[in-house]
């Protein structure tokens, strides 16, 4: 299998353990990731907020350049970047008067023909999770994770075509077949503020409160999310939310890819787990899932 | 909430402009307020999701694109995978902000986020890819929070979660000439990326909420 890879601007920043942690799976596994040369930021939601035409023509542009690598198919495995990419390919497979703008604007004809898959797809349908289950080395056991789905990974489901809008299973069938066990709750799609980190800091902190309170009443000893915006979010502002609302969470906030990394027997120095700014070192020692001095 | 509505308002063509810009058909919203329900934003906004839909049938242009609510919307698409009608609401707001950045209409209320918007885009055009330190930096001055998440950085830098320096981009031009075309053929009035109105808006209003908590 081999993929165009998309990593997305968190992934080479506030998201390097999810860039490097998806890298050791696909090694593992034997999925052989091309990162695309010279990419650029897709845009993300201040694009589609300014400029229709801006929002399509970056994500195309990125796919026009994984055409060239001669890829079939492009892998992110950032949600936001997952759900542009496939919102600009869905547009570029209609004909019409804006279609020609884009080409006039990026100077190359496209008509959707790249495909664009999210790592998690690739893990789950096409290497398959019974394939996946054979290679598991070491299993998660004991492990109680929530799986946090975030906004933009399923919906909406006739662009993204992953999983279900309101209950999705994917992570939660992934962790079980780890070995972990995935707990019921109903914050899976809730919004964590996202991109207004930033400029509405108080609304991401009660936004991320309420997932971490929900996730902390259904007896999840560790958060589980396939979107960087997410962890960054739950994570680094997880200090300043125990601060504002009087709580005293110590969740950690793991992407996928570390857990099936972890499972497939992947060293944990390789995985970026210092990197976080709620250590998950210490739960995942107390589930005898890693053992070491440090 | 009590307005006066009068036959020119609503028989202003907005309603057939929005449907014209973005495809949505307003008109089918029978207001069961399930886009209001779900949002996670709601709480913060000063009309609901469904009274925009109402507001934009009835054609008070000026009220909605000077709204709050408009620039609030996370882009979560709850509301649009929730409509029995099939409106895609989240589309609606897009079109929403993007016609208010083209006729120029500042929010009453808050502007930080579209200021932040703008300087992120002039962020990817220099840069190609995201640059942390400038964004928050240009942010911070220009929103007037100068020493906002000044705790969170240096940690930041430590994990080596932000880099120091931009990455460089090969192929600057080809993106300029992305920017600017589409710009051109957007109409989005690019030229001036952050009305100087604006940033004084928010500094003034930043200031005098400073010198009160002082009082």
């Amino acid at each position: 299998m081999k993929y165009a890879y998309f990593p997305g601007c968190s992934l080479h920043s506030t998201a390097r353990e999810y860039d490097r942690s998806a890298k050791e799976v696909a090694l593992a596994l034997g999925i052989e990731l091309a990162e695309i040369p010279d990419w650029i930021c897709c845009g993300a939601t201040p694009a589609h907020i300014t400029m229709q035409l801006l929002s399509i023509a970056l994500p195309v542009k990125n796919l026009l350049l994984a055409k060239k690598m001669e890829a079939c198919e492009v892998v992110t495995c950032c949600a936001a970047c997952f759900n542009r990419l496939k919102t600009a390919n869905k547009f570029m497979k209609q004909r019409g008067e804006e279609q020609l703008k884009i080409e006039k604007i990026l100077g190359e004809p496209y008509r959707g023909e790249v495909e664009v898959r999210h790592f998690l797809d690739v893990l789950v349908n096409v290497f398959g999770s019974k394939n996946l289950e054979t290679r598991v080395i070491k299993r998660l056991k004991g492990l109680k994770v929530a799986s946090y789905y975030g906004c933009l990974l399923n919906r909406l489901k006739d662009v993204t075509g992953l999983d279900d809008e309101e209950e999705p299973r994917m992570i939660d069938d992934l962790m079980e077949v780890l070995g972990a066990e995935a707990v019921k709750w109903p914050y899976k799609t809730e919004c964590c503020g996202a991109s207004f980190s930033l400029t509405k800091t108080d609304v991401v902190l009660k936004l991320s409160g309420d997932i971490l309170q929900m996730a902390y009443d259904e007896g999840a000893q560790a958060i589980v999310v396939a979107c960087p915006m997410c962890q960054s979010n739950l994570d680094i502002r997880q200090a300043m939310v125990n601060k504002k609302y009087k709580k005293n969470f110590n969740m950690p906030i793991i992407y996928f890819t570390q857990l099936v990394a972890l499972a497939l027997g992947v060293e944990m120095k390789k995985l970026g787990f210092e990197k976080h700014m709620v250590d998950p070192r210490p739960l995942l020692k107390e589930k005898e899932i890693i053992f070491s001095k440090a | 909430m009590k307005w006066f509505i009068s036959q020119e308002t609503i028989k202003a063509p907005f309603q057939k402009i929005l449907e014209k810009g973005c495809g949505e058909k307003v008109a089918r919203c029978y207001q069961c307020g399930k886009c209001s329900a779900g949002c996670p934003m709601a709480f913060q906004m000063d009309y609901l999701p469904n009274q925009i839909i109402r507001m934009i049938q009835l054609g008070m242009e000026k009220e909605v694109l000077s709204s709050k609510t408009i620039w609030l919307c996370a882009s979560c698409f709850t509301c649009t995978a929730r409509c029995p009608r099939e409106i895609n609401v989240a589309e609606i707001m897009d079109f929403l902000r993007r016609h208010a950045y083209r006729t120029r209409i500042i929010p009453s209320g808050d502007t930080e986020i579209p200021l932040f918007n703008k300087i992120f885009l002039r962020n990817i055009e220099l840069f190609g890819r995201l640059y942390e330190v400038g964004l928050i930096g240009m942010f911070n001055l220009l929103s007037g929070e100068f020493f906002k998440d000044f705790t969170v950085a240096p940690k930041m830098f430590l994990k080596q979660k932000i880099g120091i320096f931009p990455w460089r981009n090969k192929n600057a031009k080809a993106l300029k000439d992305i920017f600017r075309r589409s710009g051109g053929l957007e109409k989005a009035q690019r030229g001036r990326l952050l009305y100087p109105k604006l940033i004084f808006l928010n500094l003034s209003k930043k200031f005098i909420g400073k010198i009160e908590k002082l009082k």
